[in-house]
C-alpha cells in the first residue's frame, strides 16, 4: 500500500494556499469602475512595452482622431466661407457695368452661394460636434469594453485552470477505459495509477460545473451568449438560442459529467472487487462499461467542446474542434500518467512497472502529440487557406494579440516532443520522459489559454498572479486528491486476467 | 587451407535459441544463422550490433524536408511570386501553411524510401541474385546455424548434438 508521503501533502496544501492568494489577489486587483480602467490604460501607456501599446492603441487613435478633426475643421471652414464671400462681391462688381437684370441674377447668384457657404458651415460643425460626441461615446464604449475584459481575467484564468486539470482526469480516465476495451496486455500494472488520475475528475467537474452556474447567474462574461443584452442585438446568436440558452446547457453539463464519474466510480468498484473475486465477471462488466463508456465518451466530450470551450466564440465554429480538444487533454492525461508512473516508480512502489511500460507511455506521447498537431494545423491551415471572413477573424485575433502562445505551443507541444521523443533509448529515460511531459503539459494549458482567453479577455491577455495563482490551486488540489486516492487501494491490480502478462512485459 | 563449416539443423525456434546462447558460452563463431521467420530475441542472443537504418531514415527525411523548401521556396517566392489567389508569395513563411503538406509528403517519401534502398544495398538484395541458402529447408521449417571449424572437428560435432539438433553436418565451403 502506499501512504501519501506528509511531504508531498505539504507541498499540495502549499500549492493550494498560493493559488487561493494569487486568485485572491487577482479578483480584488481586476478594476470596478469604467474610471480605473482609464488609469490603468494611462498607466499602461507611460509604461510602454510590446503588450500595454497594443492595449492602448485604441483610445490612442480616438483621441488623436478627436484632436485632428477639431483642429482642421475651422481654417477649413473658415476658407469656404472666404471663397464664397469674395466670389459673391467678385460678381457684383463685375456685374454692375452691365444690365440691372443681370446685375441682379448675379447678386442673387453670389447671395445664394453664400448661402450654401453658410449652410455647409452650419453643417461643418454640426458634424463636427457629432463627430467629437461619436469620438467620444466610442471612447467610453471601448473603456467600458475593457472593463468587462478586465474583470473577465480572474475568472478565465479560473476556469482555463479548472477546466485543463479536469480534461486531464478525463484524459487518463479515457485512456483507462480504452486500454479496458482493449485488452491490452501491458497496461494492466498501471491500472491503479490510472484510476488515481481519474479520482479528480469528482471535485474538478463539480468545480467546473460551478463555474458554469456561476455563468448563468451573470457573475461573470466568459459566456457572452449569456448576457440579455447582447443576444437582444445579435442576431447571429439568437438563430442559436435553441442550442445556447442557459437551461439546456447546464442540463447537458450536468448529463456529461454525471456519465463520467458513474463510469469512473463503476470501473473503479470492478476492479477493486476483482482482486478479491473467484472469477472474472466483475472483469468481463469492466470491459462492457468501457467499451459504452466510450461511445458515450466521443459524444460528450464533442459536445462538451463546442459547450465549454468554443461557445466562448459563439459566431466562430468549427467542425474538427471536438478532436482537437480531445487529443489535447488526451496527451496530457497519458503525461500525467506517466510522470505519476515514474514518480511512483521512484520510490519503489511499482514493483512491476519496467522500462518498457515507461516506453509505450512515451510511445502514446509522442504519438498523440503528433496526432494533436496535425488536427491543429488541419483546423488551422483549412480555415487560413479559405480565409472566409467569419472563420478567418479567429485566427487573426489570435495571430495579432496571442502570437508568442499561439506559435510557442505549437514548439512546445509538437517540435519538442518530436525531436526528444523520437529516440528509442530517450523513451526509456525516466528524466528524459519527465522533461518532455512537463514541456508538453505547460505546451497544453497554453493550448487551453489560447482557446478561451481571446474571447473573454482579448488583447488584455498576462500570465499573472490570477492564472499562476489559479494553476498553483488546481494542482495542488490535483496532486492532493490524486495521491489520496492512490493510498486507498494495492497499487497493483491483483486478478486482472491480463496482470501476469503484463509484469513480464517486455518490449 | 580448407575452409570447413559446421551446419546444424533444428526444428524449432526455442531450441535454436538455448543452441545459440550454449555455443556463444562455449566461444564457438556463430557465422550465420538462417531461420524460416524472424526469431524473436535472436539478434540479441547472437550478440548482433543494433541496426542504425532508423538513424538513416531519419537524416533521409531531413533531406527530404530540405528538398521540399528549397523547392518551394525557389519556384513559388523567388523566380516567379505570382499572385496566385491572393495567397501572399512575399516571403516563404507567410504562405508557408500552403507548402507544409508537400513538405511532410516529401520528408516522408525520401525517409521510407531512401531507407529501403539503403536495407537493400546493405543486405545485398536486388532483382536476379542467386540465393543464398544452404539448405531449402530453411524456408520451411527449419533452422539452420553455421559454424566455423576451429580445432578438433568430431568433438565440436559432438558439441552441438548435444544441443538438441536434429541434424549436424561439416561441410567444405568454397
Amino acid at each position: 500500500m502506499y501512504t501519501f508521503s506528509s511531504r508531498l501533502k505539504t507541498i499540495a496544501l502549499v500549492l493550494m494556499v498560493l493559488g487561493i492568494l494569487g486568485i485572491g489577489y487577482s479578483f480584488f486587483t481586476a478594476p470596478k469602475t469604467v474610471e480605473d480602467v482609464e488609469k490603468i490604460l494611462a498607466a499602461d501607456s507611460h509604461h510602454g512595452g510590446g503588450h500595454a501599446d497594443a492595449a492602448h492603441h485604441e483610445p490612442a487613435a480616438h483621441d488623436a482622431h478627436a484632436a485632428t478633426t477639431e483642429e482642421t475643421h475651422a481654417p477649413a471652414a473658415e476658407a469656404a466661407h472666404d471663397t464664397a464671400h469674395a466670389h459673391a462681391v467678385a460678381a457684383t462688381e463685375t456685374a454692375h457695368g452691365e444690365h440691372d437684370t443681370v446685375h441682379t441674377e448675379a447678386a442673387v447668384a453670389a447671395h445664394d452661394d453664400h448661402g450654401t457657404a453658410e449652410a455647409a458651415h452650419a453643417d461643418a460643425h454640426a458634424a463636427h460636434g457629432e463627430e467629437a460626441h461619436d469620438a467620444h461615446a466610442e471612447h467610453q464604449h471601448h473603456l467600458e469594453h475593457v472593463l468587462g475584459q478586465l474583470q473577465n481575467k480572474p475568472w478565465s484564468a479560473v476556469y482555463v485552470a479548472a477546466l485543463f486539470f479536469m480534461l486531464i482526469s478525463l484524459g487518463a480516465l479515457a485512456f483507462y477505459a480504452i486500454q479496458n476495451a482493449a485488452q491490452a496486455g501491458w497496461s494492466p500494472v498501471l491500472f491503479r495509477v490510472m484510476e488515481g488520475v481519474s479520482s479528480y475528475l469528482i471535485p474538478g467537474a463539480i468545480i467546473v460545473f460551478l463555474i458554469l452556474v456561476a455563468g448563468t447567474m451573470d457573475l461573470h462574461k466568459i459566456f457572452i451568449w449569456m448576457d440579455k443584452d447582447v443576444v437582444a442585438e445579435d442576431h447571429l446568436i439568437q438563430a442559436k438560442s435553441g442550442y445556447l440558452n442557459k437551461v439546456f446547457f447546464l442540463i447537458r453539463a450536468a448529463i456529461f459529467m454525471g456519465g463520467w464519474i458513474l463510469y469512473r466510480q463503476y470501473a473503479r468498484k470492478n476492479s477493486l472487487a476483482q482482486d478479491d473475486a473467484t472469477d472474472n465477471s466483475f472483469y468481463k462488466k469492466n470491459f462492457k462499461a468501457s467499451a459504452g463508456f466510450l461511445v458515450f465518451f466521443i459524444v460528450t466530450e464533442s459536445i462538451m467542446s463546442w459547450d465549454w470551450i468554443m461557445s466562448v466564440d459563439p459566431h466562430w465554429y468549427s467542425t474538427l474542434f471536438g478532436w482537437y480538444v480531445f487529443a489535447s487533454f488526451f496527451v496530457s492525461g497519458i503525461t500525467v500518467i506517466a510522470m505519476i508512473t515514474l514518480y511512483l516508480k521512484s520510490l519503489g512502489h511499482l514493483e512491476y512497472v519496467n522500462t518498457s511500460h515507461i516506453h509505450d507511455l512515451a510511445k502514446f506521447m509522442f504519438g498523440i502529440s503528433v496526432f494533436w498537431t496535425y488536427l491543429w494545423f488541419s483546423q488551422f491551415m483549412l480555415i487560413w487557406y479559405a480565409d472566409i471572413p467569419e472563420e478567418i477573424v479567429y485566427f487573426k485575433m489570435r495571430i495579432e494579440n496571442y502570437n508568442l502562445p499561439f506559435f510557442g505551443m505549437v514548439a512546445m507541444n509538437f517540435v519538442f516532443p518530436v525531436l526528444i521523443l523520437i529516440n528509442t533509448d530517450f523513451k526509456r529515460l525516466s528524466w528524459i520522459v519527465v522533461m518532455a511531459g512537463i514541456v508538453i503539459l505547460c505546451g497544453h494549458y497554453i493550448d487551453f489559454f489560447n482557446m478561451i482567453m481571446p474571447a473573454t479577455v482579448g488583447d488584455q491577455w498576462f500570465i499573472g498572479a490570477g492564472e499562476i495563482g489559479a494553476i498553483l490551486f488546481f494542482l495542488g488540489l490535483f496532486i492532493f486528491v490524486v495521491f489520496t486516492a492512490l493510498t486507498k487501494a494495492p497499487l497493483l491490480a491483483k486478478r486482472n486476467p491480463l496482470i501476469e502478462e503484463s509484469k513480464h512485459f517486455h518490449y | 587451407m580448407s575452409n570447413k563449416v559446421i551446419h546444424v539443423l533444428y526444428n524449432d525456434d526455442d531450441i535454436l535459441m538455448d543452441a545459440v546462447k550454449k555455443t556463444r558460452a562455449a566461444h564457438h563463431h556463430i557465422e550465420e544463422v538462417y531461420t524460416p521467420f524472424p526469431v524473436h530475441g535472436l539478434d540479441k542472443a547472437m550478440g548482433l550490433a543494433t541496426t542504425r537504418i532508423a538513424i538513416c531514415s531519419f537524416l533521409y527525411g531531413l533531406v527530404g524536408l530540405s528538398v521540399a523548401t528549397a523547392m518551394m521556396n525557389f519556384i513559388m517566392i523567388q523566380d516567379w511570386p505570382q499572385d496566385i489567389g491572393g495567397k501572399p508569395s512575399f516571403s516563404y513563411i507567410q504562405n508557408m501553411p500552403a507548402f507544409v503538406p508537400v513538405m511532410f509528403e516529401m520528408t516522408v517519401f525520401f525517409a521510407a524510401h531512401l531507407m529501403v534502398i539503403t536495407f537493400y544495398m546493405r543486405s545485398k538484395l536486388w532483382p536476379f541474385k542467386s540465393a543464398e541458402n544452404p539448405d531449402v529447408r530453411t524456408t520451411d521449417d527449419h533452422f539452420l546455424m553455421e559454424v566455423a571449424v576451429h580445432g578438433d572437428e568430431n568433438q565440436l560435432v559432438s558439441f552441438f548434438e548435444n544441443t538438441g539438433a536434429v541434424e549436424v553436418k561439416v561441410i567444405e565451403k568454397h
